[in-house]
């Protein structure tokens, strides 16, 4: 046999057992030349532009999934931001785009459509504005449209009056989905360096670099990860590092599989695979476990951002070996609301909105998925996505912030998003106010890239 | 099947029980799929049957086979697989 009865058992163990996946095939559409002076034109090319698309999408995820026995659990769409192909119409009112993307997220069958976006890191065009305004109303009357901004960027600073707004936006989007714990802001992602292929909802958008239509894959695997760690207990840092760069290279390979695979029954070019551990509000399929199977009692404690900071490269050069292309966040998610370990961890007061900034420094991404106090003020909420593209703008990686101001929700209640979205604990935030802060506009320029310290 | 090769991995897993192999390859030898090799292990505290499958001159389409061994497994009890060969040799072979 070409294969060891060791090696088809592995890969058996990892599906079965320790829910191995392809988190996401996602096709990218370029909507550039969808643009039409009027804005329902433009929108119905969007939407016969999609279906024609990623008609087959689903159905060829489908079959993938059955030749291959490893289960791909979302088929989704990113698409140009928004902005930059609504802007040439006369309209200001984008809200009929996102619908027309909803319509057309459902017809084809996927469950999230990314890119009702705008890239606002120095400064806004008419069409920027017009996007950012609509945002709120767009995610409150859409299912499945998913939207992003990026502020800030290494090379361009961060865009204040950008991020002032966002503050605003972000309150305004729960408010208008408050009968929903203000599941809005669950689909809009703050970005500081956003990438232009990245496959993983919400912040998905199709960057003007990217080709006419692309594949992109991201794979999954915490519970993989935890099940090779569980297996050396004894190991010291350099061979746990070894464990996780291993396992990661085998998970990656699958996703360099399915997504070869889906490029060539669909005849659309393979973008990159982007290995990230995406945990799910399934047990088993933590990021925070693995962080605690180091050694730690629980996620958050002293210790967690290093723990984390090895998780996170060892990914990242496990994967680089593996893929062809790597690309998208690649690295480890620590999503609160949709991982077991840190939920529990929220819950008990073991980690906080401090320390979980901090990992952001190190983590693939930033803060995501965290549910605070719906009366928190527009001008704590920009402050917090400040924080964050600070972060990102100076450590040359990408940031993100997804929050929810839970309406009438307070310190220690639960919110509920349901499904892969899970639950969140109302963390705390500092009560002092960052106003006078926030209120001063402009932008923060960009930083020296020498003289590093 | 997207790649050249005809292969499958049929994968077995479950408590051990009298027929296993007699039953498999009864579905096996219907649908005209020649087995090239078999093999046996444990996957943690459960009976692991492995066979390499060659579909080349099968008589059914990969999912009806693929249908069929998943229906006897659950008549026996078992979590019978079929997979193409390509995963293993994506995840295990450069």
């Amino acid at each position: 046999m070409r294969f060891s009865a060791q090696e088809i058992i592995e890969t058996i163990r990892m599906v079965q057992m320790e829910k191995l996946d392809i988190r996401t095939i996602t096709m990218g559409i370029s909507l550039r030349d969808c643009a039409h002076p009027d804005i329902a034109v433009a929108a119905t090319k969007a939407y016969d532009k999609i279906c024609r698309k990623a008609g087959d999408l689903v159905r060829v995820g489908d079959e993938i999934e059955h030749e291959y026995g490893v289960p791909i659990i979302n088929k989704r769409i990113s698409v140009t931001p928004v902005a930059l192909v609504a802007e040439a119409s006369d309209s200001d009112d984008y809200v009929v785009f996102a619908q027309a993307l909803d319509r057309a997220a459902k017809e084809v069958g996927v469950n999230f459509l990314g890119g009702y976006s705008a890239l606002v890191h120095k400064g806004m065009t008419g069409g920027d504005r017009a996007l950012l305004t609509s945002i709120p109303q767009a995610l409150s009357s859409t299912e499945r449209v998913c939207a992003s901004v990026n502020i800030g960027t290494t090379r361009a600073g961060i865009n204040m009056d950008a991020v002032a707004q966002m503050g605003r936006i972000v309150c305004d989007t729960a408010r208008l989905t408050a009968d929903r714990d203000g599941l809005g802001c669950a689909k809009l992602v703050v970005f500081c360096n956003a990438v232009d292929d990245n496959p993983f909802m919400a912040g998905a958008f199709h960057g003007i670099g990217e080709p006419e239509c692309v594949i992109n894959v991201g794979v999954s695997g915490p519970g993989v990860v935890l099940a090779a760690l569980e297996q050396e207990p004894n190991a010291d840092f350099g061979q746990l590092a070894n464990v996780i760069k291993r396992t990661a290279f085998k998970v990656t390979r699958m996703g360099e599989l399915a997504g070869r695979a889906a490029s060539a029954k669909l005849g659309v070019p393979f973008g990159i695979v982007d290995l990230s551990l995406a945990p799910t509000p399934a047990q088993g399929d933590s990021v925070g476990r693995i962080l605690e199977a180091m050694g730690l009692e629980r996620v958050g404690t002293h210790g967690s951002t290093a723990a984390l900071a090895l998780l996170n490269d060892a990914v990242k050069k496990g994967g680089a070996m593996a893929s062809s292309y790597v690309g998208g966040l690649s690295g480890a998610f620590i999503p609160v609301s949709e991982d077991i370990a840190m939920i529990e961890a929220a819950s008990l007061g073991a980690l906080t909105f401090d320390k979980l900034e901090a990992m952001t420094c190190v983590c693939s991404v930033g803060l995501d998925m965290i549910a605070v106090p719906g009366d928190t003020p527009p001008e704590t909420i920009a402050a917090i996505i400040a924080d964050e593209a600070a972060i990102g703008m100076i450590n040359r990686k990408t940031t993100a912030v997804r929050i929810i101001p839970a309406p009438g929700k307070t310190v220690g209640d639960m919110v509920e998003f349901g499904g892969l979205l899970g639950r969140a604990p109302v963390m705390a935030l500092h009560p002092y106010s960052s106003k006078v802060f926030i209120d001063r506009g402009g932008r923060i320029p960009a930083p020296l890239q020498a003289l590093n310290n | 099947m997207s790649s050249g090769s005809s292969r499958i991995i049929v994968t077995v897993i479950g408590q051990d029980q009298v027929g296993i192999i007699a039953n498999v390859s009864a579905v096996l030898a219907e649908a005209g799929a020649n087995i090239i090799d078999i093999s046996q292990t444990t996957l943690r505290e459960f009976f692991a049957m492995i066979m390499m499958v060659d579909l080349e001159k099968a008589t059914l389409p990969f999912d009806e086979i693929k249908r069929r061994l998943n229906r006897k497994g659950e008549e026996m009890g078992l979590r019978i697989d079929a997979q193409h060969e390509d995963v293993f040799k994506y995840m295990h072979r450069i």
